[in-house]
C-alpha cells in the first residue's frame, strides 16, 4: 500500500477516479437532494428510478440500437414520465401527512419497480458498450486513462453549473427558492406551487435515469443496482447537506475519493471509510457540510 | 356592484370553527376595517377570502366572480392581495428577489414594479440585495407590503400591518396606505390599533367570537365610546 501511494501516478490515477466516481455520482445525488430541498420528501424509489435509467439505456443502445446519446436522453425523459405519473397520482396526496406516510409510499414504489425491472429486464447481469468514440483510452502525459470516465468527470460539473444557474440566476428558480420557505404564502402571490413541484420532482428524477444510463457502460444494468445507489447517495446527502446542492457537489467528491482511497489503503474496506465519515459528520454537523439546521417545528 | 361581497361566511380549522357567518362589502377604493381583540376571526376573515381556509358555508365573490372555494393562486391572480399578519416574507431570498417573485405586470401596463415600490418605501430601495431574514420589523413589513403590490392587486388584504412596529414606523406606514388609498387602491384592513384604523377607513366593522357585532363610520365610532369599551378593551 505504501509503495502504491508512493507513485505519483497511480495517487493520480486514483485522483481521477475518484472524481469520476464522484462525478457520475453527484448526478444521481443531486437528483434527491433537490426534491427533498423543494418537496421535503426522501424518495427511497430514486435509486429505483437510476436502475430503470441503465436498464433504459440497454434497450435503446443494445436492443434497439439507436446509439448511446438517444439512450441517454431516452432515460431522462423515461423517468420524467414516470416522475410526473407519480407525482401527481401519488405524492401529491401526501405533502401534508408524516414523513412516515411518504417513507413507507416512496418503499412500496422501490418494491413494485423492481419487480417490474425483472418482469421487462430479467435477472440476469446486462451489458452496455461504450458509446462510440468513447471507449479507448485518453494520453494524459503521465498515463492514459479511460476516455469514457475521463468524460464523466466533466459531464458533472456541467450538470453542477447549469443546475447552480438554473437555481440561483432564473426567476424560476428563485420560485423554487421561496417554495422551500413558504409554499403557502407563495400560492397567495399568485404562484401555482403544484407546478413547482412537478416541475422539480420531473428534473430530479430525470436526473437519477440519466445518471443511470450514464453508469451503465460501467456498471452493468442488474436487479439490486437500487439497493448500492440510494445508499451511496444517502451518504453523499447526509454528508454535503440534504437540499443543498454545493453540498452534493462537494459530498459525491468526498464519498469519491474516500471510496478509492479507502480501498487501496485497507482494501475492501471502502464501505467502512465512508460510513465512519458519513458518522463523523452526522456527530459534528447532523445537517451537513452545506446544510442548514432545521428549526424547531419544521 | 361591489368589489367584494363576504357574505355569511362560516369557515372551520379542523373541528375548531372561528367564523359564523362574517358579513360585510367592500366598494371600489375603499377601506374597511376589521376590528377586534386577538381570536376573535380576523385572520380567518382574510385567510377565507385569498383561499387558504375555504369557507364552508356562505359565498365570497370579488368583482363579480365566485372565489369561495378557488385556489389561492387564482385568486390572486384575479387581483387580491394579501399581507399576512406574520408579514412571511422569504428569509433566504434577498429583498429584490422577494419583490421579483410576486411580479405580475398590470393589464393597463401602468403598474407597480420596483421603481414605484421604491419611490414608496424608499427604504427599500438600499437594501435590495440583503436576505430578507436580516430586515428588521419595520422593513420587514414594507418588503411584504411592496411584494403584494408587485402582484398589482385592485383590492389589499392588510392583517394588522402596525402589529409590534415603533410608534414613528406606524406613522410613516399610516401615511404609506394612505397613499396606496389615494391612489385607488380598495383595502381590507385588520388592526387593533384604534388610532390607525380611524385615520384609514370608510367603514368599521368589529368582530367577536367569529361575527359582526357592529358596524360603522369611524364618526359613528368616536361617538360610540361604549361600544369601543365593550368589544376593544382587554
Amino acid at each position: 500500500m505504501d509503495m502504491l501511494l508512493s507513485s505519483p501516478t497511480f495517487v493520480f490515477i486514483q485522483v481521477l477516479n475518484s472524481i469520476s466516481l464522484g462525478m457520475n455520482l453527484f448526478i444521481i445525488a443531486a437528483g434527491l437532494s433537490l426534491i427533498f430541498g423543494v418537496l421535503r420528501v426522501i424518495n427511497f424509489a430514486h435509486g429505483v428510478f437510476y436502475m430503470f435509467g441503465a436498464y433504459i439505456m440497454y434497450s435503446i443502445s443494445k436492443e434497439m440500437e439507436l446509439g448511446f446519446v438517444t439512450g441517454v436522453v431516452a432515460a431522462g425523459l423515461g423517468l420524467s414520465i414516470i416522475a410526473i405519473v407519480i407525482e401527481r397520482g401519488l405524492f401529491q396526496w401526501l405533502y401534508d401527512k408524516e414523513h412516515l406516510m411518504q417513507l413507507l409510499l416512496t418503499f412500496a414504489i422501490v418494491l413494485i419497480m423492481g419487480d417490474l425491472a425483472k418482469i421487462i429486464w430479467g435477472t440476469d447481469q446486462l451489458s452496455v458498450s461504450y458509446p462510440e468514440g468513447l471507449s479507448g483510452a485518453t494520453n494524459l502525459g503521465v498515463t492514459f486513462y479511460p476516455t469514457y470516465r475521463l468524460t464523466l468527470a466533466v459531464i458533472g460539473p456541467l450538470i453542477f453549473i447549469g443546475l447552480f444557474l438554473m437555481i440561483e440566476r432564473t426567476r424560476w428558480g428563485r420560485l423554487t427558492r421561496a417554495a422551500t420557505q413558504d409554499m403557502e404564502m407563495l400560492s397567495a402571490l399568485g404562484i401555482n406551487v403544484p407546478v413547482i413541484y412537478v416541475t422539480i420532482f420531473l428534473i430530479g428524477s430525470a436526473l437519477a435515469g440519466i445518471g443511470g444510463a450514464l453508469a451503465a457502460p460501467i456498471n452493468s444494468p442488474t436487479p439490486g443496482m437500487d439497493a448500492t445507489i440510494i445508499v451511496e447517495c444517502f451518504v453523499i446527502v447526509i454528508i454535503g447537506g440534504l437540499g443543498s446542492l454545493w453540498g452534493s457537489f462537494v459530498g459525491a467528491l468526498v464519498y469519491g475519493f474516500v471510496f478509492n482511497f479507502g480501498s487501496v489503503i485497507v482494501p475492501n474496506w471502502q464501505d467502512v471509510f465512508a460510513f465512519l465519515l458519513l458518522m463523523v459528520v452526522l456527530l459534528w454537523r447532523p445537517w451537513g457540510l452545506f446544510g442548514k439546521p432545521e428549526r424547531e417545528g419544521q | 356592484m361591489p368589489q367584494l361581497e363576504v357574505h355569511s361566511i362560516h369557515t372551520s380549522y379542523g373541528l375548531s370553527q372561528v367564523l359564523f357567518g362574517i358579513s360585510f362589502v367592500v366598494e371600489p377604493g375603499e377601506v374597511v376595517s376589521l376590528i377586534g381583540r386577538n381570536g376573535v376571526g380576523k385572520t380567518t376573515t382574510m385567510r377565507s377570502i385569498i383561499g387558504l381556509t375555504h369557507a364552508t358555508m356562505g359565498r365570497i365573490t370579488f368583482e363579480g366572480t365566485n372565489i369561495t372555494r378557488m385556489a389561492a393562486h387564482r385568486i390572486s391572480r384575479l387581483g387580491v392581495g394579501f399581507v399576512p399578519e406574520e408579514r412571511r416574507i422569504f428569509p433566504q431570498l434577498t429583498v429584490w428577489e422577494n419583490l421579483d417573485i410576486a411580479r405580475r405586470p398590470a393589464n393597463n401596463g401602468n403598474g407597480w414594479d420596483e421603481e414605484r415600490v421604491f419611490s414608496l418605501f424608499p427604504d427599500l430601495r438600499d437594501i435590495q440585495s440583503r436576505p430578507g431574514g436580516v430586515l428588521s420589523g419595520g422593513q420587514q413589513q414594507m418588503l411584504t407590503i411592496a411584494r403584494s403590490l408587485m402582484n398589482n392587486p385592485r383590492l389589499l388584504l392588510l392583517d394588522e400591518p402596525s402589529e409590534g412596529l415603533a410608534p414613528k414606523v406606524v406613522e410613516d406606514l399610516r401615511d404609506q396606505i394612505k397613499a396606496l388609498k389615494d391612489s385607488g387602491l380598495s383595502i381590507v384592513l385588520a388592526e387593533q390599533n384604534l388610532s390607525f384604523v380611524l385615520y384609514l377607513s370608510d367603514r368599521c366593522h368589529i368582530l367577536e367570537k367569529g361575527e359582526v357585532k357592529y358596524s360603522g363610520t369611524p364618526n359613528d365610532l368616536r361617538a360610540n365610546p361604549d361600544v369601543l369599551e365593550r368589544y376593544l378593551t382587554l
